[in-house]
């Protein structure tokens, strides 16, 4: 089963809850940080990780064959690619790796090489496994580098998938095989604000959902109301808590500071896996 | 010679947008002939980013050896540089003011993009 923490902004504790999800389900669970471009994961299991490389394809222009007829440049939908008079002005860090240009192009004067888009890390330290990305400095192809984390899934029981924040491609490609999306948010108006986002998102993606929200008691009421009058499920409400943020801050995974949240974080693991077998059903 | 000036309005004494790649429109001033032109900075809808480089193209296209702006990102700069245009900035709060400033000498060319990507 897939569990993707999602959020409509950053800095909500998406992190802290995949953490504290992927602890409570132990050796049954992987991690997977999907959030490539800035994974946080592994800074809470602190220990040596392997990494491997991973390449995507990038174009390159031989000057020499180049025509300036402009097809490369009026394709890209990432303005990746800009001819100037004679011209061609490549910009690696926003190609998407499509491919498209080099398919228009009539004389063979762009092609694709190779590139390093980042790497894939892996550690396990005590019960929790965890894999990652970490893009490169400098890439936009956080897609095809979250795909490949995404590939690394084994017979897990539970797969639990931190997400990019934001609802942009890097979220959809990270969310997409969900078996259900927990969104996490704050009760403040900027939380509601970026909750609605991603719950547009998701709705379009037609993924079951349920919102935890964090920090509970520190803000308004609307956020509950939203999901009342949406018919969302508020799975989990974690309290504001000095002893949490303070253990977060020194790397140290939520339960441990606190282990009494563990009984609530299991509870969620069942519930999120009712409501999985009522929707299959 | 021709300058482009980033701007919401369409005559000089409209008003100077500070940002490049997401201004509505340019004016691109004649400064020979006193001509005046506005050009729409039109984007791809489809493209979810890159609205400098695709401003840099429309203002080469035009011809102007030289643009007025607030803001100018890196990629955009890179784009105009290879047009052999020249970037000014500048917070004036007009077109007319900006050109002023400009013929003046008031105004330095810029070496280097004053802002992140992100922010245009
Ligand atoms: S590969 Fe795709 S994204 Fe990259 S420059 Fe070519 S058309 Fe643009
Ligand atoms: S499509 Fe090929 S020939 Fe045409 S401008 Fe691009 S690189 Fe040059």
């Amino acid at each position: 089963m897939k569990i993707a923490v999602a959020s409509g902004k950053g800095g909500t504790g998406k992190t802290t809850v995949s953490l504290a999800l992927a602890s409570v389900a132990g050796t049954d669970a992987l991690l997977m940080d999907c959030d490539v471009e800035e994974p946080n994961c592994h800074l809470f299991i602190s220990t040596e990780q392997q990494r491997e490389k991973v390449y995507g394809l990038m174009p390159v222009i031989d000057k020499a064959l180049c025509t300036s007829c402009g097809k490369c440049g009026k394709i890209c939908q990432f303005n990746a690619i800009a001819v100037l008079g004679d011209n061609v002005l490549l910009f690696p860090e926003l190609c998407h790796g499509c491919g498209g240009c080099v398919r228009v192009c009539p004389t063979g004067a762009l092609k694709e090489v190779d590139k390093e888009i980042g790497e894939i890390g892996g550690c396990r330290k005590d019960d929790l496994s965890l894999i990652d990305g970490h893009l490169s400095i400098g890439q936009a192809m956080s897609p095809p580098l979250i795909r490949a984390v995404k590939n690394h899934g084994g017979k897990e029981k539970y797969i639990i998938v931190d997400c990019p924040p934001g609802t942009s491609c890097p979220m959809v490609t990270a969310v997409r095989d969900a078996d259900f999306v927990l969104l996490v948010t704050e009760p403040t108006p900027f939380g509601l604000h970026d909750l609605t986002l991603a719950v547009d998102t998701l709705r379009e993606l037609k993924l079951p959902m349920g919102v935890i929200i964090n920090r509970a008691d520190s803000g308004d009421d609307k956020v509950k109301a939203y999901c009342k009058a949406e018919g969302i499920p508020v799975m989990l409400e974690i309290p504001h808590r000095r002893d949490i943020a303070t253990a977060y801050s020194r790397g140290e995974i939520m339960l441990q500071a606190a282990p009494e949240l563990s009984l609530m974080f299991r509870k969620l693991l069942k519930d999120v896996e009712n409501r999985v077998s009522e929707v299959k059903k | 010679m021709k300058i482009a000036v980033s701007t919401t309005g369409n005559s000089l004494d409209a008003e100077l947008d500070q940002r490049f790649g997401r201004a509505p429109r340019f004016l691109i001033v004649d400064t020979d002939s006193g001509n005046v032109d506005v050009v729409d900075n039109v984007q791809n809808l489809n493209a979810a980013q890159g609205a400098g480089i695709q401003s840099a193209m429309t203002i080469a296209g035009t011809g102007a050896q030289a643009v007025i702006t607030g803001h100018c990102g890196p990629k955009a700069f890179r784009v105009l540089s290879e047009a052999g245009i020249k970037i000014y900035n500048t917070e004036a709060k007009t077109v007319r003011e900006a050109i002023t400033l400009y013929s003046d000498g008031k105004l330095n060319a810029a070496d280097n993009a004053d802002v992140e990507g992100h922010w245009l």
